[in-house]
Parts: structure tokens; sequence; C-alpha cells
């Protein structure tokens, strides 16, 4: 159980939030519906790009997420598809009830970008912390929420989210992330990815966490357990199908989610097996139910046990004692 | 046309005061309501729509249409009514306000009211709601308008102000909000609670073409959203100076009515004070 990581997975040429932009600007062009929002994180959320090429359909209203919210409530009512940009944090917990009552509760089309989630500010500490953001967004009703894990789920996130009727939250990073993918995804809302076949244990990712499961199941394939690995990029409306499966088909489930335990994927997967007779035990890797520490976000990962390795080892001395 | 007509005016003061008795029922058989607020708003929801708004019942979705956002979704009481004199539905759903599974509760939900362009109820959301509406009218080049109906303790609230910048930022000459100025909000006297004043200088160093008027007044009110059509780049903002509860003499000016449960003496009296003036 010393096996150390040997692999690492390449990291994209740019970042999430910077694929998310074009992506936009690329829609925009077909469908003068899109709009994008800001609230002066034009050049962090990248939406920047969209205000080039787009500039009257582009507003940024300043420090003011609540205002911008509204307003993206204000322009579905006539029938258009704003995205709202802005941080996680600002975005789920100053604006929250903005999109629960002037969104979520009218299921007005609006799309949020979530940027620079989870530990992606992890200097900024915990007031740019976003672990708390999917057990916001998830308890409230017409929402659908979407964590894309590298640059191609990303951009299909993005097409996906213009298609789907009603309020859509993507939640992205920051920087470049680690490719789980290529191009080409058959991707669809609510419906997870098996990364990697499996009948021991399962390994449940979404966003930053699914190329660390990866990594993980590699590293216990080694040691002889054949781990699976699911990608469940929608949060709601969750795959319970492919959950259900796990539980059935392999001894025990972990999530991984750079997110709080509480209420997030973890939250997600236990709510489904709840309802089941038997199910393999869930183990929920995130944040534990505290305000986490200062750092950058992969010593903060480190830190609370989501890396291949930490992940690895926690599946090794579970499975071992279990079995 | 910048004045009402003697007969439009007695006809809106005829409706005025039919909502106001169909309200009064509506709000007794349900067990209750926001009356303070709700009577304090009549004149000016009819004011907009039976003079001002060009607005279709038969086509509540419209894409042309005027647009009003009641951003004091309590006075859904009042908006109810209006909406079912006008032509939007049937008055005699409304006895169905506040009971299970009704389309008419405290707050009004866009889904569930034709004519209802927003869903409201807490309070600092409306404003920037008009805002993305006159936003989208403006780049689809279209000439409708929208109306936003605050409360006046409703400006208590930062997010008002927040949207108050944006509006005047974005040049937004086609939204006009109005204020119920009624003086009193939910625990007391605004200035006791907390002072708005000077409310007038504030909305106009946020950047808004700012009038007062008398929110009870037909002509005032017509007056001052038709002079606000002759404002550029601007946004328009009128203070219309109400009384809480208007037209039920216990009620006027309390605090105490701003939710009340009207039984017994209190409800004769004022379906007496209501009743007589409906013709």
């Amino acid at each position: 159980m010393t096996t150390q990581t040997t692999r690492t997975l390449p990291l994209a040429d740019l970042p999430g939030t910077d694929v998310a932009g074009q992506t936009l600007v690329e829609a925009a062009k077909q469908d003068p519906r899109i709009w994008a929002l800001t609230a002066d994180v034009m050049h962090s959320t990248k939406t920047e790009y969209f205000a080039l090429a787009f500039p009257d359909r582009f507003i940024n209203v300043g420090v003011a997420e609540q205002t911008m919210v509204g307003v993206a409530a204000g322009l579905a009512t006539c029938g258009k598809i704003p995205f709202a940009a802005a941080f996680a944090a600002m975005l789920s917990m100053r604006a929250c009830e903005q999109i629960r009552t002037d969104v979520a509760y009218p299921n007005l089309n609006v799309k949020f970008i979530a940027t620079h989630s989870g530990f992606a500010l992890g200097p900024g500490g915990t007031t740019h912390h976003a672990t708390e953001d999917i057990a916001i967004i998830r308890s409230m009703a017409n929402m659908t929420i979407l964590v894309p894990c590298d640059i191609y789920q990303t951009r299909e996130a993005v097409r996906a989210a213009i298609a789907w009727p009603g309020p859509v939250y993507i939640r992205l990073g920051r920087g470049r992330d680690p490719i789980v993918y290529s191009d080409g995804l058959n991707y669809q809302i609510g419906r997870a990815v098996k990364v990697r076949e499996g009948k021991d244990v399962t390994l449940i990712g979404c966003g930053r966490t699914v190329a660390e499961c990866v990594l993980a199941a590699e590293q216990l394939a080694v040691e002889g357990v054949d781990a699976r690995v699911l990608d469940v990029h929608t949060i709601k409306p969750v795959d319970a199908v492919a959950i259900e499966e796990a539980a059935a088909q392999t001894k025990m489930i972990f999530t991984v989610e750079e997110h709080s335990v509480v209420g997030g994927l973890g939250g997600g997967v236990a709510e489904v097996l709840a309802g089941l007779k038997h199910s393999a035990p869930l183990r929920r890797l995130g944040v534990p139910d505290i305000f986490a520490s200062i750092g950058p976000q992969e010593a903060l990962l480190a830190k609370y046990g989501l890396t291949a390795d930490k992940i690895f080892a926690c599946v090794c001395a579970a499975y071992t004692s279990a079995s | 046309m910048r004045f009402l007509s003697d007969a439009q005016v007695d006809e809106m003061t005829k409706r005025a005061h039919e909502i106001r008795q169909i309200m009064l029922e509506m709000l007794a058989m349900s067990g209750g309501g926001h009356f303070g607020g709700s009577l304090s708003v009549i004149e000016i929801l009819v004011g907009l729509y039976g003079s001002v708004m060009q607005v279709d019942p038969a086509r509540p979705d419209w894409p042309d249409r005027d647009r009003l956002v009641l951003s004091k979704g309590h006075a859904g009481a009042a908006l109810c009514p209006v909406l079912a004199q006008f032509g939007y539905f049937d008055e005699s759903l409304l006895p169905t306000f506040n009971k299970l599974d009704s389309p008419f509760g405290m707050h009004p939900d866009m889904h569930k009211i034709s004519g209802c362009d927003m869903s409201t109820g807490s309070l600092g959301h409306g404003l920037a709601v008009g805002i993305g509406m006159a936003l989208a009218g403006r780049t689809d080049g279209k000439d409708y308008r929208v109306y936003v109906v605050l409360g006046d303790g409703e400006c208590d609230e930062g997010s008002v102000w927040e949207a108050a910048m944006v509006a005047s930022h974005y040049k937004l000459s086609h939204l006009t909000a109005i204020v119920d100025r009624n003086q009193v909000s939910l625990d007391g006297n605004t200035e006791e609670i907390m002072t708005l004043e000077p409310l007038a200088e504030r909305w106009r160093s946020f950047g808004w073409n700012t009038v007062e008027a008398d929110g009870h007044d037909f002509r005032q009110i017509y007056k001052a959203i038709q002079d606000a059509q002759d404002v550029q780049s601007r946004p328009t903002v009128i203070l219309a100076h109400t009384i809480k509860g208007k037209g039920i003499s216990f009620m006027e000016g309390k605090h105490e009515y701003h939710y009340a449960n009207l039984t017994g003496k209190e409800l004769d009296i004022a379906r007496t004070e209501v009743g007589r003036k409906v013709r």
C-alpha cells in the first residue's frame, strides 16, 4: 500500500473557463437569444470573449451578483437565454435568493456559469472557497447542476445547457485541469459516464476529482482491486440507475468531491442508496464539515484526501478491512 | 394626450372602488391578507392598466406588450382583482385566494395568474428583473415599456439600490419605477424604522429622473407616467404619495393593518365604508 502515483494526466492547454467562454461565443453566433452577464469578473470568468464578440448582448452589472441574476431572469422572461457568470462562492451565496426565487421558482431559462469553484481560489481562504454551492443549488427545485471534469466535457456541458430547457448551474474550476476525455464525447445531461469498468469498488467523482479517481483506480488495479470509476457530471438530475448498478455490482462505493461532504455529490448518492433494499456501503470523501484551510488548490485537495494517492490509500484500507 | 378626460377618471375611480370591495371580500374569505399596502397601491395599478399600459388581456404573452413587475409582491391582493377587472381572468376565481391549490396566494405567481409578468414576493427583487425586460426590449428594437412597482419600505433593501445604479448606467429610459410611498412598513412608520428621506434626492443621485405625484390621483399618476416617456437616456422613478390602508378609515396610516384579518365589527365598518362608494 505504499504505491505512489506514477502516471499523471496531461493538463489542458486552456483553462475550462476559457473553453466555456469560447463555446458560448460560438453558440451565440448561431443563436441570437444567447446573452452573457457578469458582475465585474469578466476577465476572471472569461465572459470577456463574449463581451468582445457581442457587446450588445453582454451586461456587466458591476459588483452586484444579486442584480446580475435578477436582470438575467428579466431577460429570460423575454425569450433570451442569459448566461450569468461569477465566482461560485458569490454566485451561489450572495445571489442565492435570486437564483432560487427569480430563476428556479419561475423556472426561467437562465444558465449560470459558476467559476473558481471548490478550492480553485484556495489561497483566497473561506470567503472564496466554494464548498457548499452544490448543496445549496441542489436543494432548489427545477435546477439542473452540471460539473464537467475537463475541457471537452465543459464544452459539451455549455452546449447541452443551451438546449436544455430551464435553469442550469454549470460548475467550473479556474485553471488548466487534467484531461480525462478526448474530443467527440457522447454527452447527455443526467447520464453518468462509466470511465472505467470495475467489479470490486466504485469511485464516483465529479469535476476535478474525476481525474484523481481515474488515477487512483489505476493504482488500485496494481494492488488487485478492480475499481469502477463513475463520472457523475450531472449532480441533478442524478443518474440513479448508474448509482444503483454500482451498489448492486460492486462491494463498496466512494464518492469523491471538491465540496463539503454535506449535501453535494456524496449527499446525492446517499439519497439514492437510502432508497435501496440492499446496497454496498458508501464512504464520502470531500471537505469534512469544517471551513477549510488556506492553500493552493492541489495542496488542499491532498490535505482533505482528494488526490489519487489519498483516495487509493483510503480505498485500500476500507476494502482490506471489509474483505 | 397628456390629460385624462373626466369620463376616464370617473371610470377608473369606479373601478378602484369596486376593486377595494372585491379585495375586502376576498381577504375576508381567505382569513386575512396584506390590506395596508394593497389598498395604497390600487390607484397606481388601475392607472397603469386603465390608462397607460399597452396590453391585451386576450394575449397575455404578446411579446410587444408593456410589462409590470409588482416588486412589492405582497400587494398581490390588489393585483389579482385588478387583472380580473381588466379581463385577464374571471372574477369568480378570486374567492379561492390563499386556499389550497389556488392560483392566487399572497404573492403573485407568473405561471398561475394570467397577465402577471413576474413572480414576486421577496422584496428587493423586481427592479433588476425589470431591467432585464427593458434591456431585452431595447436590443430587440421594441418600444414596450416596463413598469416596476416598489414599496417604500422595500427601498430599505440594498438590492434596490444596486439595481438603481445598473438601470441608470444602462440609460434605460423605457423603465419606470413607481414607489408606493405610503410612509408605513410592516413595523411602523418608515422614518422611525429606517430613514428613507430624502428619498427623492437619493433616487436623483442615482441618476434617475425623479418625480413626485399623488398616488391616489389618476390625473397625476397619468401625467407623471406620460411625462416619463419624453425623458431620454434615463429611467424615471415616480414617488407616488399614498395612504397605507386607503379607503378603510381605521386602517389609514396604520402599520397594524399591513397584514390583518378582519372580523366582526371591523369587517362591518370596512364593508360599509368600501360599499357606499360602489355605485
